[in-house]
């Protein structure tokens, strides 16, 4: 069950569209950042809230990067593993990232702070290697930098709302 | 050197409404509405040569001639920010730093179209150059520049942003239209093009960042003005270069169309890094084939580099050293596309995986001769898909075959990477 705030909210932004599911894709996002991923009963939720079949719903959700319909760490680590980021040496930010979190690629993290998983280009090829953690980039990135961003976003972890990559 | 997009940028921080105005900002939206039938408008940038900058190159104006006026319901333009061609960091960069070019752009569009609302589709982790934009949508607006009325005039317009969850296919235009619509963002089949049966069936225009944000100046300062920007007799105007890979600088520049390839490098670049030399580029992006050291001296404009057997692009110039495996990085390319790909027809679904297993095996050393004769073939048969994202990725295989075909077999006969 979702808040009557929240449901109210994602009322309005389908009203403010010219057809409801119009707002699909801002109501998963912010079911998903209610709940944490996108779950089975968040789905049904935006089923209604948009007039959709919970299928088309799901047609939706297993589309987009960012759509999480399973469970996810508190923040999700991005790195991006496309030709600019591949060229500047991504591979070596990777495997420094996955002895330093104990994962593989896909996997969340033991105490359940972290999920890394690669992704698409960033739109910021001039300066890579780099990730995003929640909604914050690092880039330029060498194995101590992303020791010191693990540092920063671990101490922040419970404190500041998490956007799980998007605002 | 003039610039046109970045003429009001500042550094470290995005132009203010105030200084944008101040600078001439929105003139050229008074001189529309006061002195130019929506017409003229169109004809002004028929006239100026401007060509899409989201790939494909297209004439903006002529796209523009081809939406039907005459029939009944709305029309709608649609911004496409989606951005996520590899390589490709222009459209952040300019917004970043001035969303107002980009507003003024899309009401002067909406203006010789007739079209009453437009939309900005933007690709996810965009969230700075999304809040510069809603703030000068909203500055805009209190200034009576937009929304009701447009400076006491009958003409209105209302500019809506779609802020997207992250996926490639999202930019190609009948699927962006798709993901607006709250649909499964798959390419719907052309014809119909968007202009004529788009948006909710409506004509449509789609428009990349940068070919809208050119709008303004050349209302301003005139077709023939902004044509002679240009380097070569034959382009028109400026253009952003985001460059990446092995150079000193990796910068994003705006310059004429026509400067030369060796000059974006020695100059905005600071050459390639030190110690390096260079080995090839792919000039427009991960869809664009490669060129080599004697492509240097080829004039960036559309027909040069496509006369070279490649595309302009995006201009997102991906450059690679002495000593890089291409083998590898035509890979790393395929990898995205096989990932990218949205599923909907066969030959991209199940081509795409299995050029990438064929590469992936050449590249340990597990490769064949026959192997070079099966990715031959592939470029040929992956032009029969549903959309242009497959034929995109064949692009540098294409080029890897017809430029660096002696170190894919040096790949086969060494059974290694001759590099590693
Ligand atoms: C797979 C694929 C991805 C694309 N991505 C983008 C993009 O991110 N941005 C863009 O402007 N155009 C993109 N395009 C091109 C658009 O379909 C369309 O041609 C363009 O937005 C038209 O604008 P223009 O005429 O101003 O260039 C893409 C095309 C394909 C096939
Ligand atoms: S070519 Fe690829 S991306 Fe395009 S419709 Fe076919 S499967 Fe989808
Ligand atoms: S390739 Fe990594 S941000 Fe573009």
């Amino acid at each position: 069950m979702i808040p009557e705030q929240l449901r109210k909210s994602l009322e309005a932004r389908v009203a403010h569209a010219f057809s409801a599911r119009e707002a699909a894709v801002d109501v998963m996002k912010d079911l998903q950042f209610h709940y944490g991923w996108l779950t089975d009963e968040a789905v049904g939720e935006a089923a209604e809230i948009l007039g959709l079949s919970r299928l088309q719903v799901e047609e939706l959700a297993t589309f987009y990067e960012m759509i999480y319909r399973r469970p996810v760490g508190n923040k999700m680590i991005h790195i991006c593993d496309s030709i600019s980021c591949w060229n500047a040496g991504y591979e070596k930010i990777l495997d420094h990232l996955k002895a330093r979190l104990g994962v593989e690629v896909g996997g969340t993290t033991a105490d359940g702070q972290f999920t890394l998983v690669p992704c698409c280009c960033m739109g910021r090829c001039g300066d890579g290697p780099l990730i995003s953690i929640g909604s914050t980039i690092y880039d330029h990135l060498t194995p101590e930098l992303v020791d010191q961003a693990l540092e920063i976003e671990r101490l922040s972890g419970t404190a500041a709302p998490d956007h799980k990559g998007q605002a | 050197m003039e610039q046109v997009l970045f003429r009001h940028n500042r550094p470290g921080r995005v132009v203010t409404f105030k200084e944008y105005c101040d600078e001439g900002g929105f003139n050229a939206l008074r001189k529309a509405i006061s002195e130019m039938t929506p017409n003229e408008v169109q004809q002004a940038v028929i006239d100026s040569g401007l060509r899409g900058r989201g790939g494909a190159g297209f004439s903006t104006g002529r796209k523009w001639s081809f939406v039907p006026r005459d029939l009944p319901g709305p029309r709608w333009l649609i911004c496409n920010c989606d951005e996520m061609e590899p390589g490709t960091y222009k459209d952040r960069v300019l917004l970043e730093h001035n969303p107002y070019s980009l507003i003024e752009g899309i009401t002067l569009a909406c203006y010789a179209l007739g079209v009453r609302h437009a939309f900005i589709f933007i690709r996810r982790g965009y969230e700075k150059a999304a809040n510069n934009l809603a703030r000068g949508l909203m500055e805009a607006k209190e200034a009576g520049l937009l929304g009701q009325h447009i400076l006491t005039s009958e003409f209105s317009v209302d500019i809506d942003l779609h802020l997207s969850a992250g996926r490639y296919i999202c930019g190609e235009e009948t699927a962006l239209i798709n993901a607006l619509e709250g649909k499964r963002p798959n390419p719907r089949s052309k014809p119909p093009f968007p202009a004529t049966k788009g948006l909710w069936g409506g004509p449509t225009v789609v428009n990349n960042v940068e070919t809208l944000a050119n709008v303004p100046a050349i209302i301003a300062k005139g077709p023939g003005w902004f044509k002679g920007l240009a380097r070569n007799a034959e382009g028109a105007g400026m253009k952003l270069f985001c460059v990446s890979g092995a150079v000193q600088n990796r910068v994003c520049v705006e310059l004429p169309i026509g400067t030369p390839l060796r000059e974006i490098i020695d100059g905005p670049c600071g050459g390639m890094k030190p110690g390096t030399k260079f080995k090839a580029c792919i000039p427009g992006g991960a869809s664009t084939q490669f060129l080599t050291p004697e492509h240097l001296d080829v004039p960036m404009d559309y027909d040069t580099v496509a006369k070279v057997g490649s595309r302009l692009g995006s201009g997102a110039i991906i450059i690679f050293e002495e000593g890089c495996c291409l083998v590898a990085a035509t890979l790393n390319l395929i990898t995205f596309f096989a990932r990218e790909s949205c599923g909907w027809c066969t030959p991209c679904r199940e081509g795409l995986p299995f050029v990438k297993e064929v590469l992936t095996r050449i590249e340990a050393g597990g490769g064949e001769e026959r192997d070079i004769e099966i990715l031959r073939e592939h470029v040929k048969y992956l032009n029969y898909t549903f959309c242009a994202l497959a034929p995109g990725a064949m692009a540098p295989l294409d080029g890897l075959l017809r430029h660096f075909e002696a170190e894919l077999r040096e790949h086969i006969v060494q059974h290694k990477c001759p590099f590693k």
